[in-house]
C-alpha cells in the first residue's frame, strides 16, 4: 500500500479553555473517498480548518505528501494541492462563472498546468459540471444548488490532490443530492482523493470507502460504511445513552 | 515643581478622560457592538457642541442643560440615520466599502455645512462656573472641566445600566452577538439596532455640549476626535462599555502628560499613535473581544 | 488582445498631443491652473482605486500620501535643489514604502481597521509636519519658481504637461494592474478574501503591493504640488478637499474598472473648477460631500455602471 497523501497525527486544537479536536489521527490515501462525520459540535470544521489552514492547530503533525504542513497559511496549501470547498458558498459575485474557475487555475492550479489556455481549462471544468453554456453568467445570480456545484468546480479547478468537501449537500433535495455526488465521483475519478463531511447518511453511504466518527473532539470509531453503521459508540454518540 | 506638574497633569488627564468616555460612549455602541462603522460621530458631537451654542447665545440658557434638552432630537435622528443605512447598505450586504464611504461623507457634509453656516471662527458658551477653579492644595482643578467630567460619568453610568439590566439594553447587547437567536426570543433585530444608534447619537448631543464647555469649538475640530475614539474603542476592546471608560482615561492622561512635558501641538497625534500601536500589536484592545 | 493595447496607446498619444497644442493656442494662464488642479487628482483618484476599487480595502488617509510626496520636493529641494524628475522618483519610493508600511501592520486585519488607521496616518503625519521646522513647521515653506522653463511659454505650461504625463503614466498602470494577473488575484481579494486564499491566492503579498503602488502613485501627484503653488503649508499640503476627491471621484465615477476614475476626476474636478469661480470654494467640499453620499447610495456602481446599465438595457429592447 503507498503512503497515504495526508497524514494527520495527534491533532490537538483548543480555543481558550475548550478542546475542540484532542489528539485526533487520521490518514486519507491516495485517491481515496473519506467520510467525515459526527454529531454538532465534534470538531469536523475545525479538523477541517486545521488542514486547510484557516486555523492553526496546537500541537500534532499534518503531512502532506509526506511534507509538514502546519505553518503554511491557507493559499500556499491551496498551491500544494489541498482544496476545499465551504459550506456557504463564497463565489467572487463580481466575475462570471468561468472567470471564478481562472482564479484558482492562475493561482493555486499555475505551478501543475501550461498557462497558454486559462479559459479552455476553465471551458473543461464546467462542462463536467453542466454549466459549459452558463460560462459567463454573473455568477451573484446563482440558485443554492448551481452555487454549490460552482464551489466544487471552482475547488476542482484548482488541480487538486485532495479535496475537503464541507456538507456541500446540506439543505438540497434528494435530486440535488445526487448531482452533487456525481461531480463528487467524478472528481474522484480523476485522482482526487475526497475528504466529505456531511450529514447526509445517506450521502456518505453511498460515496464513501472509509468513514471516520468523531464526538466532543475525539475519533470514537473508523472503518467502512458497514462497520460504522453497527458501531455502538457512533449510534451512543448520535442518539445519546 | 516636577510633582507639582505631574499631579495637575494627572488629574486633568483624568478629567479630559471622563469627558472622553463620553464622546466615545456612543461609538462604543454602533461599532464596538454593532459593527456599524460611523466616522461621522465626532462631527454629530460638534452639531451638539454648536446647538449648545446657539440656544446658549440666544437664550442664555446653560449649555449642557441643552445638551440634556436635546437627546430627544438626536436620537430621533440617529434612528433615522440607522434606517437610512441599513436599508442602504446592510440589507444588500455592502457594508465594508460603501457603508464606510457612506459615514465619511456624511461627517464631511456636516463639516462643511457647519463652515457654510457659521464660518471657521471659535465658537464658546458663558456659564457661572466656566472660569472658576477648584484649588485643593497643589492641585487645580477648573471647574470647566470638572463639571463636564462629573456629567460625563453619570451619562456613562447611566448607559452602562441601561444595557446590562433593561430587556432593550441586553437585547443591544445580543443583536451584536447572535441575531438570530434575538429573532428567536421576539424582537426584532433592526429595531432594536435602529434604537442603539438613536441612543448612540443621543449621547453626542451631550458630549457636545461638554466639549464646548471644556474649550473653544470650530467645525474641523470634530476631526481631531477621530483619532481618540477609535483609539478608546478599539483599545477598550470593542464594546465593553468598562473597556471603553478605562482606555479613555488611560488616553487622556496620556495626552495630558505629553501636553505638560512636550507642548501641546503634539497633543493631537497622541490619540492617533495610540490608535495605529494597537491596531499592530494588539487589535483586541485591553479587555479584548475581537 | 492586440488591438486593444494600441487603442490605448494611440488615445494617449493623442491626449498628449492635444495637451502640446493647448500650450501653443490657450491665451489665459487660468486655464492651465485648472486643469492642473483636476489632473492631479485624476491621479489621486486612479491611485486610490488601485487599494480601493480593485482590492477593497477603503484608504481615509490620501492627504497623507500626497503630503509625504510633496514635502519630499520640499526637504529635498532646500537640502540639494535637485532637478524635478528625481525628487518625483524620490516622492515615489517614499510614499510607496508609506504605503508598505501601513499595509504591513494592518492589511492583516479586517479592511474597517485598515481605513481608520490610515485616518490616524495622516493626522500624525501632519502633526509631525507641524513641528518639523526645516519643512517650516506650521508656517510653512516657500519654493521659488525655477527661471527655465524649457520650451514652453510659461512655467505653468511646463508643470501642466508634466502633471499630464504623470497622469496618462498612472491610467497606464492601472490599466496594466487592472487586466493582468495580479488584477485578477486583486479582484478575487475583493470579492471573498478567504476564498481567494483557497484558491492559492497570496493575499497578504498582493495586498502589500497594491498598498505600495497605490501609495508611490500619490507620492508622483504630490511631488510637484510645491512647485505649483510656491507655498506650501500643512495645512494646505494636507488637504482635506484632496482626500475626499481621492474617494469620491473613483465611487462616482466607476471604482470596478481603470477609467472610473478618469471619468470621475475629469467630471467632478471639473464642475468643482466652475463652483470656485461662480459660487465659492466652500459649496465644493459641500457639493462633492452630496455627490459623493448620493453616489454611493443611488448608483453604487458609478457613472460607469450607469452607462453598463444604459447599454445593457440598450441591448435587451434589441432582442
Amino acid at each position: 500500500m503507498s503512503a497515504p497523501v495526508l497524514q494527520v497525527d495527534g491533532l490537538t486544537k483548543m480555543f481558550g479553555g475548550f478542546t475542540a479536536l484532542d489528539k485526533v489521527s487520521l490518514h486519507l490515501g491516495r485517491g481515496e473517498r473519506l467520510g467525515l462525520i459526527g454529531p454538532n459540535g465534534s470538531g469536523k470544521t475545525t479538523m477541517i480548518n486545521c488542514i486547510s489552514g484557516a486555523l492553526i492547530n496546537d500541537e500534532g503533525s499534518i503531512l502532506f505528501e509526506g511534507n509538514e504542513i502546519k505553518g503554511l497559511p491557507a493559499y500556499k496549501r491551496a498551491c500544494l494541492g489541498i482544496a476545499r470547498s465551504f459550506q456557504i458558498p463564497r463565489p467572487f459575485r463580481s466575475m462570471t462563472v468561468l472567470e471564478n474557475l481562472c482564479v484558482p487555475l492562475d493561482y493555486a492550479a499555475w505551478d501543475r498546468i501550461g498557462h497558454e489556455n486559462i479559459r479552455d481549462q476553465a471551458m473543461e471544468i464546467l462542462e463536467t459540471i453542466g454549466f459549459a453554456d452558463r460560462a459567463n453568467e454573473l455568477s451573484a445570480g446563482l440558485t443554492q444548488v448551481d452555487l454549490r456545484k460552482l464551489e466544487l468546480a471552482r475547488a476542482m479547478a484548482g488541480k487538486p490532490t485532495v479535496l475537503v468537501s464541507d456538507e456541500a449537500m446540506a439543505g438540497l433535495s434528494s435530486s440535488e443530492v445526487d448531482e452533487i455526488l456525481e461531480i463528487l465521483m467524478t472528481l474522484n475519478d480523476r485522482g482526487v482523493a475526497v475528504i466529505m463531511i456531511e450529514h447526509i447518511m445517506r450521502a456518505v453511504m453511498r460515496f464513501c470507502e472509509r468513514i471516520v466518527v468523531l464526538d466532543a473532539g475525539h475519533k470514537i470509531a473508523e472503518g467502512t460504511p458497514e462497520e460504522i453503521v453497527e458501531n455502538p459508540d457512533v449510534e451512543r454518540a448520535y442518539l445519546g445513552e | 515643581m516636577f510633582l507639582d506638574l505631574f499631579l495637575n497633569a494627572v488629574v486633568a488627564g483624568i478629567l479630559l478622560g471622563g469627558f472622553y468616555a463620553a464622546v466615545a460612549l456612543g461609538l462604543s455602541i454602533t461599532f464596538g457592538q454593532l459593527d456599524i462603522v460611523n466616522i461621522a460621530h465626532p462631527a454629530f458631537v460638534i452639531v451638539g457642541s454648536y446647538t449648545a451654542y446657539i440656544v446658549n447665545e440666544r437664550l442664555g440658557l446653560d449649555p449642557i442643560l441643552t445638551g440634556v434638552l436635546f437627546m430627544p432630537v438626536f436620537f430621533v435622528a440617529g434612528m433615522g440615520l440607522y434606517r437610512f443605512y441599513y436599508a442602504s447598505f446592510e440589507r444588500t450586504g455592502q457594508e465594508s466599502l460603501s457603508g464606510l464611504a457612506f459615514f465619511f461623507g456624511v461627517m464631511f457634509i456636516i463639516e462643511v455645512v457647519l463652515i457654510l453656516v457659521y464660518g471657521v471662527d471659535y465658537r464658546l458658551v458663558e456659564a457661572d462656573y466656566i472660569g472658576k477653579t477648584l484649588h485643593l492644595g497643589i492641585i487645580s482643578v477648573p471647574y470647566r472641566m470638572l463639571v463636564p467630567f462629573l456629567v460625563a460619568s453619570v451619562m456613562t453610568t447611566g448607559v452602562y445600566l441601561y444595557m446590562s439590566r433593561t430587556f432593550t439594553g441586553r437585547a443591544i447587547l445580543a443583536v451584536a452577538q447572535d441575531r438570530l437567536a434575538l429573532q428567536l426570543m421576539g424582537a426584532d433585530p433592526v429595531k432594536i439596532k435602529q434604537i442603539a444608534m438613536g441612543i448612540a447619537i443621543a449621547t453626542t448631543a451631550v458630549a457636545g455640549s461638554l466639549l464646548i464647555v471644556i474649550g473653544p469649538v470650530e467645525p474641523s475640530v470634530g476631526r481631531l476626535y477621530i483619532g481618540r475614539v477609535f483609539a478608546i474603542v478599539i483599545l477598550g476592546g470593542m464594546g465593553s462599555i468598562g473597556g471603553t471608560m478605562s482606555a479613555a482615561l488611560l488616553i487622556g492622561v496620556v495626552e495630558s502628560l505629553i501636553a505638560t512635558f512636550y507642548g501641546p501641538s503634539w497633543a493631537p497625534a497622541v490619540g492617533f499613535m495610540i490608535l495605529l500601536l494597537t491596531l499592530a500589536f494588539r487589535p483586541q484592545g485591553l479587555f479584548g473581544r475581537i | 488582445m492586440k488591438p486593444k493595447i494600441h487603442l490605448f496607446w494611440i488615445g494617449a498619444a493623442a491626449v498628449f498631443a492635444a495637451g502640446l497644442m493647448f500650450t501653443q493656442v490657450a491665451d489665459n494662464e487660468f486655464y492651465f491652473f485648472a486643469s492642473y488642479v483636476v489632473l492631479q487628482a485624476v491621479i489621486m483618484a486612479t491611485a486610490w482605486n488601485i487599494l480601493g476599487g480593485f482590492t477593497g480595502y477603503v484608504n481615509f488617509g490620501s492627504a497623507g500620501f500626497f503630503a509625504v510626496g510633496a514635502y519630499t520636493t520640499v526637504a529635498l529641494n532646500k537640502a540639494f535643489g535637485l532637478p524635478l524628475p528625481v525628487m518625483i522618483v524620490a516622492a515615489a519610493a517614499l510614499s510607496g514604502l508609506l504605503g508598505l508600511a501601513a499595509g504591513y501592520l494592518t492589511l492583516r486585519l479586517k479592511g474597517v481597521y485598515f481605513a481608520i488607521s490610515t485616518l490616524a496616518m495622516s493626522i500624525v503625519l501632519e502633526t509631525v509636519a507641524n513641528n518639523w521646522e526645516y519643512v517650516g513647521g506650521a508656517s510653512g515653506a516657500y519654493i521659488l519658481t525655477p527661471e527655465d522653463s524649457w520650451f514652453f511659454d510659461s512655467y505653468i505650461e511646463l508643470l501642466f504637461m508634466l502633471i499630464l504625463t504623470l497622469a496618462i503614466g498612472s491610467a497606464a498602470v492601472a490599466r496594466f494592474l487592472s487586466s493582468s494577473r495580479i488584477g485578477q488575484g486583486l479582484a478575487a481579494i475583493r470579492d471573498d478574501e478567504v476564498a481567494a486564499a483557497s484558491s492559492g491566492v497570496p493575499t497578504l503579498k498582493l495586498k502589500l503591493i497594491s498598498a505600495s503602488v497605490m501609495g508611490a502613485m500619490m507620492g508622483v501627484a504630490g511631488a510637484p504640488y510645491p512647485f505649483f503653488v510656491t507655498y506650501v503649508d500643512p495645512v494646505s499640503a494636507f488637504n482635506l478637499l484632496v482626500a475626499v476627491n481621492a474617494i469620491a471621484m473613483p465611487m462616482i465615477g466607476g471604482t470596478a474598472t481603470w477609467i472610473g476614475p478618469i471619468i470621475g476626476g475629469l467630471v467632478v474636478g471639473g464642475a468643482q473648477e466652475i463652483i470656485t469661480v461662480t459660487i465659492s470654494s466652500e459649496m465644493n467640499l459641500l457639493v462633492v460631500g452630496v455627490m459623493l453620499v448620493a453616489f454611493i447610495t443611488l448608483a453604487p456602481r458609478g457613472i460607469v455602471g450607469l452607462f453598463q446599465d444604459f447599454r445593457d438595457k440598450k441591448k435587451r429592447r434589441k432582442q
